[in-house]
């Protein structure tokens, strides 16, 4: 077990900086390697992405310099930069509402005590099986005092969050099945009830983590080198390249990758672009009615429910979880603009606030630039990424035409943002080069922020609905 | 044009009557309108499209717009109105973005007139010009409003909110051009409908959306607006800068707001979620409701009063199906059922008392507070406006004033000083705590803490610090460790023996006794740091009930050494010390012992406290053998004795300096409810060190926390002023160093004091030392700063 093994590790290291006092130059380090046989661990991953270049990565936070005062400010605060903020620096305005947040949630004054948040967050990427989150929150976990025992398993914890499990789990798969039967539930179990506030904050920390992971899956977050699976203790010499080779992005598998995509499919973005264009200029005419709108609606829902495995994986057949789809609801029945934040914000002040800056920031989103283009409009094709995403979850917006979204989004797309949303642990890398090969990297990472913050609201829309209708 | 309106719209001369009533729709409604002479009302939401007609006793469905197989979704409502000159024209506003016109006077099933597809999302409001037949004005969701000219075929001019969605749109009732739009974040603008390039005015009216807008219906000026902020605010609009005059704080966001008519300062609102009454404001009194309607089970979505000219009837319709018409008496004024009795404590003790001055006077003979006595009862008038329907009450304000030698709290403030809760062994802090109660002529708490230190220590009470001191180094000497234990071989064996037949034994116990301290002073002797070993063989053998005889006498020099333990070290103390056995057995021991210099000292300081006589002759009666857990119960319900007396104090200071020898017994909650009552008490005597430490050495985690919360402290950079939003010492803005101490120009990082007058300050050091030979600011800014 690793956590048994930690704290021996520690004393040793302990001892070690103490008369070092934190400064290790290299002489130092030689010599305790040396003398004191001290291990040092080395990067196993290669940058914080395994599907974006580093050196691509690394040369955002060298240019902007907002980003890089964001990136100074955050390691202020957490004492690390993890590789989730590295990959957001590619969109500094929405990393520093994101970081902000969740700032807030984890440390800042609320109801629930601080390793309760962090298990949640723990309880929250476990349901996706995201190692990475799961790691990273063990050591918060356990650095504000939170019980080893508890990481056995949820059975270890005490009673209060293990009612929360059935909510984490509706809310990552199916959250339209939440209920207010399941709200009442929790709050009203004795000793062991959830405060209306708790309840809120517990939920927006769940849906927090839950689209967090999408996120990790999605641009392939690797671990931290202080996590499992991120380190190695094998010198890495055995390559002809050394570590700094790695660091500086030198190894050879992304490059030929990008070359055979510019040259496969040149025409992909000016399709897209040509598209966008005649939907902005002839609009349907006839107006559809009601209800063949509605057909659309639930032709995209079921198209959507419908999890297409990648072709490489052929030996799993195609999974139908068809008879369990998404109630439709409509958008202007309970929005997060009218109803869900005011909730939020009387529960939780402040968090609504922030949550509705973080919605309105990465919708809001754009540079005006579609892979090499200049001054595209994009708000359509974001609309149609949002919309998508919220259609998986039932979710209708009538003044929507549905029919826009299969001009815009082509299939490989899809699969994509499915994967992502649906089951963000089955993400491939393949998945992640086969949609939008023209685009860069940027505008990924930026597709897939829209993935998940759409996913969050969805995901809190429901439970949010579900609360609201026990209240009243 | 004006006054032709005014005309028109005029009361009739049949005035309208009718009751409290309500018809069932099939659907959830998004918004109602009422036609010009109150007849009819037109109901619209998702999925219902229909017109009632309003009679005396009850709602008659009339017409029902929504028809063909297939309902297109621009029969999907989010807003409508009917048109205020023209009885058969309505417009509705669709969740697709279109903009729909009805003529009533179709002779086809489908009364559909006019279609607008120009909006690409929800039009959130439609809104006809109150004189013009034709013009109507439309606000989207995509940030547009458009005015529309219906005889033509599309939209006359655009007015573009720059991508703010825009949630209503109201003519102005007096200004024929003017209209107002309200946006979701937050602002507010005017337009003139000639000038479609820019807006007139803009201003932020609101943080988070403006859900809605509503002109004043006489007053010119006047524009109420309603947000997700939960407020309704009143602004006036003849001025050069919109100044907002009234303002009503709101238990939910506010989605309508409607003026009511001939009441100047009355105003309709209701809410967007949670809340599901309508309420009417008196603007001027804004803190409670004039009346309220609570009829509907689900949120409010649409409000309208009947008759422009009619203050008495409202219309509403809501998400639970049903459409309701209100008569103003039957609403209900929540100032009859609000309470005008106020009842507060002062903080030391007084009572301040307001109730209806009709029953103060009526009962004028009553007795006067016990011990106190009234001095100056005070009345509040507010000027009677006799426009204001509201009920005048005015309230008689009383103060109590307590008797000055009873109730005072000096006490209380005296003992928080001065009591000790920690640093010190635990009979020192009893005896201390004892005596800082006797000298306060507290007798009673005086001798709870004599009796705590002896139920709880015995002499052996000096075995605390020592153990302890111990532990902290155990494992450091593992050779000495061993060493001890083949030394001490023998007494070992006799212990364990001892301990089996323990009645009998006590004599042979003594006679041992000198022996083993002897070993151990042996040890001390050979080695300077030998008294760390010998403790842990007694700690191994810590069930053993006559252990303490070791350690006491063990202890009798190891206590002279020091006293500042690390804190960390005091967790242990538990389980050693709950072992103990009760006092006069070592007592008699110290006879015998002769290490027992620090022993008698301690004595010798407890005796000049009366009390201690008396328990000392009670001492006998305890069985030498009683563990301190035995007395647990006693001391439970004494610290629940005390906690019911009002003193909360003593209850939360045993309770800390006892630690885990109680702590256990007594269940979380309680204590948790001791030290909030305490630190509460503490915080409004500002006792702010003393609630500080006893928040520190509190066990509940619950109040532990309370140290964490709000450790945030924002700070402006002294150069620019500008809040210093980068964590360092450098303001990103101006970059420079932020807080530099005026004495030394170094960057002060800790402790910086400042002058409030002219917020030059430092290093606390520097600046001590200045003022003490300067009056001056050191930063030469001639202010004259003062150190207290």
């Amino acid at each position: 077990m690793r956590h048994a093994v930690a704290p021996a590790e520690n004393v040793e290291n302990h001892s070690f900086a103490v008369t070092g006092l934190f400064k290790i130059c290299t002489h130092c380090e030689r010599l305790g390697k040396k003398d004191l046989g001290i291990r040092i661990p080395r990067p196993l991953g290669n940058g914080p992405s395994r599907f974006i270049p580093e050196k691509e990565i690394l040369q955002i936070s060298k240019v902007d310099s907002r980003t890089q005062s964001i990136f100074e400010d955050a390691f202020a605060a957490l004492g690390r930069l993890d590789n989730i903020s590295l990959v957001m620096g590619f969109h500094p305005q929405y990393l520093e509402s994101f970081l902000r947040t969740q700032h807030y949630l984890l440390q800042m004054d609320g109801p629930l005590p601080l390793h309760y948040r962090h298990y949640i967050g723990i309880m929250a990427a476990a349901r996706h099986q995201c190692s990475y989150l799961v790691n990273l929150h063990v050591n918060d976990f356990l650095q504000v005092g939170g019980d080893p025992k508890w990481l056995n398993g949820l059975f270890e914890a005490p009673q209060k969050l293990q009612q929360l499990g059935e909510l984490n789990k509706i809310l990552a798969h199916r959250p339209w099945l939440l209920t207010k039967e399941h709200i009442e539930g929790l709050l009203k179990a004795e000793e062991h009830s959830w405060s209306l506030a708790e309840l809120i904050h517990a939920v927006v920390l769940l849906t927090h983590y839950h689209s967090l992971a999408s996120f990790t899956f999605g641009c392939g977050i690797t671990p931290e080198i202080h996590c499992d699976g991120g380190h190695t203790f094998r010198p890495p010499s055995l390559s002809q390249y050394c570590v700094c080779d790695i660091a500086n992005g030198n190894g050879h598998a992304n490059h030929h990758d990008d070359l055979l995509g510019n040259q496969d499919m040149c025409g992909e973005v000016e399709v897209l672009m040509e598209r966008m264009k005649q939907l902005q200029e002839c609009r349907d005419d006839e107006e559809a009615s009601q209800e063949e709108m509605a057909t659309r609606f639930e032709r995209e829902k079921t198209e959507s429910m419908l999890v297409v495995t990648s072709e490489d994986e052929e030996s799993a057949p195609p999974e139908r979880h068809l008879e369990r789809g998404a109630s439709t609801h409509v958008q202007s029945d309970y929005s997060w603009e009218d109803h869900g934040f005011s909730l939020v914000n009387r529960l939780y002040p402040d968090v609504g606030q922030m949550l509705d800056e973080k919605f309105h920031m990465v919708y809001n989103l754009t540079y005006n630039t579609m892979a090499t283009h200049k001054d595209v409009d994009t708000s359509m094709l974001r609309r149609a990424i949002w919309n998508y995403i919220h259609c998986m979850f039932g979710i209708r917006y009538d003044d929507y035409d549905y029919g826009e979204i299969n001009q815009l989004l082509d299939r490989s797309f899809k699969i994509y943002i499915k994967t992502i949303v649906c089951s963000p642990e089955k993400t491939t890398k393949r998945m992640y080069e086969s949609f939008w090969r023209q685009f860069q990297h940027s505008e990924k990472v930026h597709v897939n922020l829209l993935l998940m913050e759409a996913r969050m609201q969805a995901e809190l829309l429901y439970a949010l609905r579900a609360i609201t209708r026990y209240m009243t | 044009m004006e006054k032709m309106s005014r005309v028109t719209t005029a009361l009739g001369s049949n005035a309208i009557s009718g009751r409290t009533m309500f018809c069932h729709l099939d659907a959830p409604a998004n918004a109602i309108s009422v036609c010009r002479d109150a007849t009819q009302v037109v109901v619209a939401g998702r999925n219902i499209f229909k017109i009632y007609a309003l009679e005396e006793e009850q709602f008659v469905e009339k017409l029902n717009l929504r028809v063909g197989r297939k309902p297109s979704l621009n029969f999907s409502c989010a807003d409508v109105m009917w048109h205020q000159m023209e009885e058969n024209l309505l417009a509705t506003a669709a969740t697709n973005g279109a903009v729909v016109t009805w003529n009533l006077g179709k002779p086809s099933r489908n009364k559909q007139d006019q279609l607008f597809t120009e909006h690409k999302r929800t039009v959130n409001k439609v809104c006809f010009h109150p004189t013009e037949v034709y013009m109507l004005l439309s606000g989207s969701q995509d940030g547009f409003m458009k005015c529309f000219d219906l005889r033509k075929k599309e939209s006359v001019s655009t007015f573009s909110g720059q991508s703010e969605s825009v949630r209503d749109v109201q003519f102005s009732m007096k200004d024929y051009f003017t209209f107002a739009a309200s946006f979701e974040n937050g602002n507010v603008q005017l337009w003139d409908i000639r000038r479609p390039d820019r807006y007139e005015r803009m201003f932020t009216a609101h943080t988070g959306p403006v859900f809605c807008c509503d002109w004043h219906p006489d007053d010119r000026g006047w524009l109420a607006t309603g947000g997700r902020d939960k407020m309704v605010k009143v602004w006036d609009m003849t001025t050069n800068r919109a100044k907002e005059i009234y303002c009503v704080q709101t238990i939910a966001s506010v989605a309508r707001v409607k003026w009511r008519p001939e009441r100047k300062f009355h105003l309709a609102t209701c809410s967007m979620m949670v809340d599901h009454n309508i309420y009417v404001w008196d603007i001027r009194r804004p803190f409670i409701p004039f009346a309220t309607f609570e009829e509907h089970k689900d949120v409010t979505t649409g409000i309208v009063w009947r008759h422009q000219h009619d203050p008495h009837f409202l219309l509403s319709g809501s998400k639970d199906s049903t459409l309701y018409q209100h008569m103003f008496k039957d609403a209900t004024r929540p100032v009859d059922k609000a309470n005008p009795e106020g009842l507060c404590f002062g903080l030391l003790g007084d009572l301040a008392f307001a109730a209806k001055e009709s029953l103060i006077t009526s009962d004028a003979n009553r007795k006067p507070y016990p011990g106190g006595d009234r001095r100056y009862p005070m009345f509040f008038f507010k000027k009677p406006d006799p426009t204001e329907q509201f009920a005048h009450v005015s309230s008689a304000l009383s103060v109590f004033e307590t008797d000055l030698d009873s109730h005072r709290m000096d006490w209380f403030v005296k003992t928080a000083q001065l009591y000790l809760l920690s640093g010190k062994p635990f009979a020192e802090l009893c005896d201390h705590n004892a005596k800082v109660a006797q000298e306060l002529k507290r007798p009673q708490v005086s001798t709870t803490w004599t009796m705590l230190r002896i139920m709880f220590s015995d002499p052996a009470n000096l075995a605390t610090p020592g153990p302890n001191h111990n532990l902290g180094k155990l494992g450091t000497l593992p050779l000495m460790n061993s060493f001890s234990l083949k030394e001490l071989g023998s007494g070992m064996g006799a212990e364990s023996r001892l301990e089996r037949s323990k009645g009998e034994s006590r004599q042979d116990n003594i006679h041992l006794e000198p022996g083993n301290s002897y070993i151990s002073n042996n040890e001390e002797n050979e080695e300077t740091e030998g008294s760390e070993g010998h403790p842990e063989y007694m700690f191994g053998d810590a069930e053993l009930d006559d252990d303490d005889l070791y350690s006491m006498e063990h202890d009798n020099q190891t206590e002279e050494q020091e006293y500042t333990l690390p804190q960390e070290a005091f967790q242990l103390r538990h389980e050693i010390v709950d072992n103990l056995s009760a006092p006069e057995h070592l007592q008699q021991d110290k006879a015998d012992s002769p290490h027992v210099s620090g022993n008698e000292a301690e004595v010798t300081c407890l005796t000049p406290i009366e009390s201690f006589s008396l328990i000392s002759i009670s001492q006998p009666l305890f069985s030498p053998h009683l563990p301190a857990s035995f007395f647990c119960p006693i001391v439970r319900e004494m610290l629940s004795y005390y906690a019911e007396q009002g003193d909360v104090q003593m209850a939360v200071s045993v309770l800390i300096v006892l630690g885990d020898r109680i702590r256990k017994e007594i269940d979380d909650l309680t204590q948790e409810h001791w030290y909030m009552s305490y630190i509460d008490l503490l915080q409004r005597f500002e006792l702010w060190n003393v609630s500080n430490e006893v928040i520190k050495l509190s066990t509940c985690s619950a109040i532990t926390c309370l140290n964490q919360t709000s450790t945030t402290l924002h700070i402006n950079c002294s150069n620019c002023k500008r809040p210093m939003s980068n964590k360092g010492w450098i303001c990103d803005r101006c970059h420079q160093c932020a807080s530099v101490c005026a004495v030394c120009h170094h960057v002060v990082k800790g402790l910086f004091v400042w002058c409030q007058g002219c917020s030059h300050g430092g290093h606390l050091e520097h600046m001590m030392n200045w003022l003490k030979s300067s009056a001056h600011c050191p930063a030469g800014c001639g202010h004259l700063c003062e150190y207290t």
